[in-house]
């Protein structure tokens, strides 16, 4: 069931995989695979805590700018304002999670649209990180080498010479599993699933929907948190007025592409993941290819398109196969 | 054009929807100047038809003539360019607009591409004389009461120059001056040569009103009567197709102790007037009123959904009014809601999931789903409820009305409830499931449940109730059980009459 939903992305993906390979004898390289996977579980992260507002059938547009003030805050806290490390985390964490539980209380209780709470967010939260460092570059310079290992990180496999894991597909792998069986085994998780797909039904059943809505949008803010804070250990520096702009939409598009619908409801982490890989891979084949680096957007957009296109005409193929067996069904005596 | 054909004539209509057949072969005959009541149970398929006729569904299969010609009707437009128009149980008007503007909407007299807002008033004012509605055209409807809201939509189908007037449960929400108002609308139209089809379950109004009476049932022709056939036994004789004491459950009497009891209770949507009424165990107490009274807020209250504002509510005893469905839920209180399809299940979730959501909470250790618990009850639930589904994964959208609805009460049966609550239980279900939720609610009753149901078909509310309840703007206007008991004294009280015998007090 589970397979079936991701099975058409899948094989998009492996299209675009096989494409990439033949455009360019690079690709396969070791160091493109290491980067890519690296890229990936970035972006894998930070999708899957948008999945978890999307389900709801919510959205949230600040994403892009939560790494940017937790990408920028640690390397701050750390060098420029010397702060120690676990508090540095401490107070990156905190804000991340506060950052979701004042989205969601503006949204459950106050009922303002997700899309205009967490817009006024995307445009603050970069705001305050260019506020606090002065739009300078910052970053962790020669230090913190171990701490930065979490993200540059690589796990020798065994067997296999020149490729390692890099340090951050660990994390993915966690936070996957682990959202994974959020969603399908706790009961939280079906609560999730209800209200997306109908708030009233779920509230009528004795579901503290608002709740659930607010711890969906903490989750989504924490791994935006942590996201922020990977992608500047891996890269260094962090400028920003640039760091993690455009991610919402990366986040968001892989969310998409791995079967959320955006009017809540339906999920499959591992779709997500795979939207993600889909989305990394497209860029990567761009970058190779490099003849059309500027219409990278563009035939991000296309892909993204043709994806809900497909899926859309597929549901309804479904849906109305299930009508007509129903009412054959129903017309039989049972 | 041939004068002896009939206005409108509907030949074999078939109209299907996903899990249910709506129209399984429906045909009418309307004349010029006549009145024709169409009615039949909730569900029987008169909406179905009358958005068929009206080209807002059109129909699968089956035949349209118009003045004896074949006619396509795959739209409104193509409706109303054929002179058919409906209007709808909820009316459709932008209230933010005015009352001209209202009118011709879509439409609009333009000088110079801007709107010529005096034509439009110099026009409208004929379309309202001759629908009664002593208003100024440059009236914002929203300034109006229903009524008026409803002699704006008939002016409207008035400028189209429609000769076929569909009208939709008119009244549901109109008190009885403004009905008899209509009906006086509703006679000069009828004398001007226009045909109505005039859908209602008021049968008192339909005997008042019709020239003739086709009658519904299942989606199918049940019959047809002429003037001098109509009367209240025979419409209902064909509406329910068997004789109505059979068809609703033999009661069996014994009452327990108090279990719901409110007193000077208070809703947030009529916080100025308190309730007070008592539920025992083992009762089936129904709510009546018309559309607007309060019913529904009422029962949301009960079930937390809107908390009271004020007043005390003991259930078992225990003092608790409770704040959010989770505090009902947890002593003993179950909603079926009236909107089954937005409130009752989630219709892209599975059987087995719709049916254990209330009561994953209390059969799950920890915070992990029992998958095996879940189909258990699944099975448990569709075996003794007989819901009709090829399994448990089946998701809810695919099945009937009256199998979601079973589905509901199967929710609420897993946490067996003291109080049941239920808000139409029946609307839009076909007959047969009709049928077996009304034995259920027997069933439970003898059990020990109180069951409290809001009805707006009066044979349920005769049939099921031991007592029954009736609103009216807010209040409780009166009580009725046993001799007292009539469509007419609940009528009476409903609309706003005062009871002499009633117990609450009526001022």
């Amino acid at each position: 069931m589970q397979l079936k939903k991701t099975l058409g992305i899948t094989l998009l993906f492996f299209a675009v995989c096989i494409l990439t390979t033949s455009l360019s004898e690079n690709f396969l390289s070791s160091y493109n695979l290491e980067n890519l996977l690296r890229r990936t579980a970035l972006f894998g992260i930070i999708s899957i805590g948008v999945a978890f507002v999307i389900v709801t059938g919510g959205i949230d547009l600040s994403v892009g700018s939560v790494v940017c003030l937790s990408g920028c805050g640690l390397p701050w806290l750390l060098t420029t304002q010397g702060w120690s490390l676990p508090s540095a985390l401490m107070a990156v964490a905190l804000v991340s999670a506060g950052i979701g539980l004042l989205h969601g209380l503006l949204i459950t209780r106050l009922g303002i649209q997700p899309f205009v709470v967490t817009l006024c967010g995307l445009m603050m939260y970069r705001g305050i990180a260019r506020g606090f460092t002065g739009d300078q570059t910052v970053g962790f310079g020669d230090g913190f080498k171990g701490l930065r290992s979490l993200a540059t990180g690589r796990i020798e496999l065994p067997f296999i010479d020149d490729f390692a894991l890099p340090a951050p597909c660990v994390f993915l792998l966690v936070i996957a599993l682990l959202a994974a069986f959020f969603l399908n085994r706790t009961i939280y998780g079906r609560y999730l699933l209800a209200l997306g797909r109908s708030e009233e039904a779920a509230r009528y059943s004795g579901i503290n929907t608002g709740c659930m809505t607010v711890l969906a949008y903490i989750i989504c803010s924490c791994l935006a948190g942590l996201g922020g804070v990977l992608f500047v250990l891996d890269v260094n520096i962090a400028q920003p007025s640039d760091c993690g702009n455009f991610y919402e939409l990366y986040a968001i598009a892989a969310a998409v592409l791995g079967g959320c619908s955006l009017r809540g409801g339906v999920s499959t982490i591992f779709g997500v993941i795979i939207g993600a890989a889909l989305m990394q891979t497209l860029r990567n084949m761009i970058t190779l290819t490099s003849r059309h680096q500027h219409m990278e957007f563009a035939i991000i957009g296309a892909v993204l398109l043709a994806g809900v296109v497909a899926d859309e005409l597929m549901k309804r193929r479904n849906i109305r196969r299930r009508a007509v067996r129903a009412l054959r069904e129903e017309s039989t005596p049972a | 054009m041939d004068i002896s054909a009939p206005l409108l004539e509907a030949r074999n209509l078939v109209k299907t929807f996903p899990g249910v057949r709506a129209l399984k072969g429906v045909s009418l005959t309307l004349h010029r100047g006549e009145v024709l009541a169409v009615i039949g149970e909730n569900g029987g398929g008169k909406s179905t038809l009358m958005k068929s006729l009206a080209g807002v569904q059109p129909a699968d299969s089956g035949e349209i003539l118009i003045d004896g010609r074949p006619a396509e009707v795959a739209s409104v437009p193509d409706a109303l360019a054929r002179g058919i128009a409906l209007i709808h149980q909820e009316l459709n008007l932008a209230d933010n607009l005015d009352i001209a503007a209202n009118l011709f909407l879509g439409r609009e007299k333009s000088r110079f591409g801007t709107i010529d807002k005096p034509a439009q008033y110099r026009a409208a004012r004929p379309l309202l004389e001759a629908v009664g509605l002593d208003a100024d055209p440059a009236a914002l409807v929203s300034t109006l009461c229903i009524g008026q809201q409803q002699q704006v939509e008939i002016a409207k189908a008035l400028s189209l120059n429609a000769r076929i007037i569909i009208m939709d449960e008119p009244t549901s929400s109109l008190t009885t001056r403004e009905s008899e108002k209509l009906f006086k609308v509703i006679r000069d139209l009828r004398s001007k040569g226009v045909g109505i089809v005039y859908i209602s379950h008021r049968l008192v109004e339909v005997m008042d009103l019709a020239d003739r009476v086709t009658v519904l049932r299942d989606g199918a022709n049940a019959g047809n009567l002429e003037k001098s056939e109509i009367s209240h036994e025979a419409m209902v004789r064909f509406m329910v197709g068997r004789d109505v004491s059979r068809f609703y459950p033999q009661k069996s009497g014994k009452l327990g102790d108090p279990v719901l009891e409110a007193d000077d209770l208070r809703s947030p949507a009529h916080p100025q007037h308190g309730l007070n009424f008592t539920i025992r165990a083992g009762e089936i107490v129904g709510l009546s009123g018309l559309v607007g009274s309060g019913r529904t807020e009422m029962m949301q209250t009960l079930f937390g959904i809107t908390p009271a504002t004020g007043g005390r509510l003991r259930i078992s005893g225990n003092s608790l009014v409770p704040q959010t469905p989770m505090e009902a839920i947890n002593v003993g209180i179950a909603l079926v809601p009236e909107d089954r399809k937005k409130q009752g299940v989630v219709l892209e979730m599975a059987v087995s999931e719709n049916l254990s959501l209330a009561s994953l909470r209390r059969d799950q250790n920890a915070a992990l789903i029992n998958r095996r618990a879940e189909n258990d009850l699944c099975s448990e639930m569709i075996g003794k409820l007989r819901i009709k589904t090829p399994g448990g994964k089946q998701p809810a959208q695919f099945l009937s009305g009256g199998n979601q609805q079973k589905v509901v009460l199967g929710k609420w049966l897993a946490m067996r409830p003291r109080v049941l609550l239920l808000d139409e239980p029946t609307r839009g279900i076909d007959i047969g499931a009709k049928q077996e939720i009304y034995q259920l609610m027997e069933q439970l009753a003898a059990d020990g449940v109180a069951i409290l149901f809001v009805s707006s078909e009066m044979e349920e509310l005769l049939g099921m109730a031991d007592r029954v309840l009736v609103m009216h703007e807010g209040r409780m206007a009166g009580e009725l059980a046993g001799i007292g008991l009539s469509e007419e004294s609940v009528m009476h009280l409903a609309t706003g009459g005062c009871h002499s015998t009633s117990k609450s007090t009526c001022n």
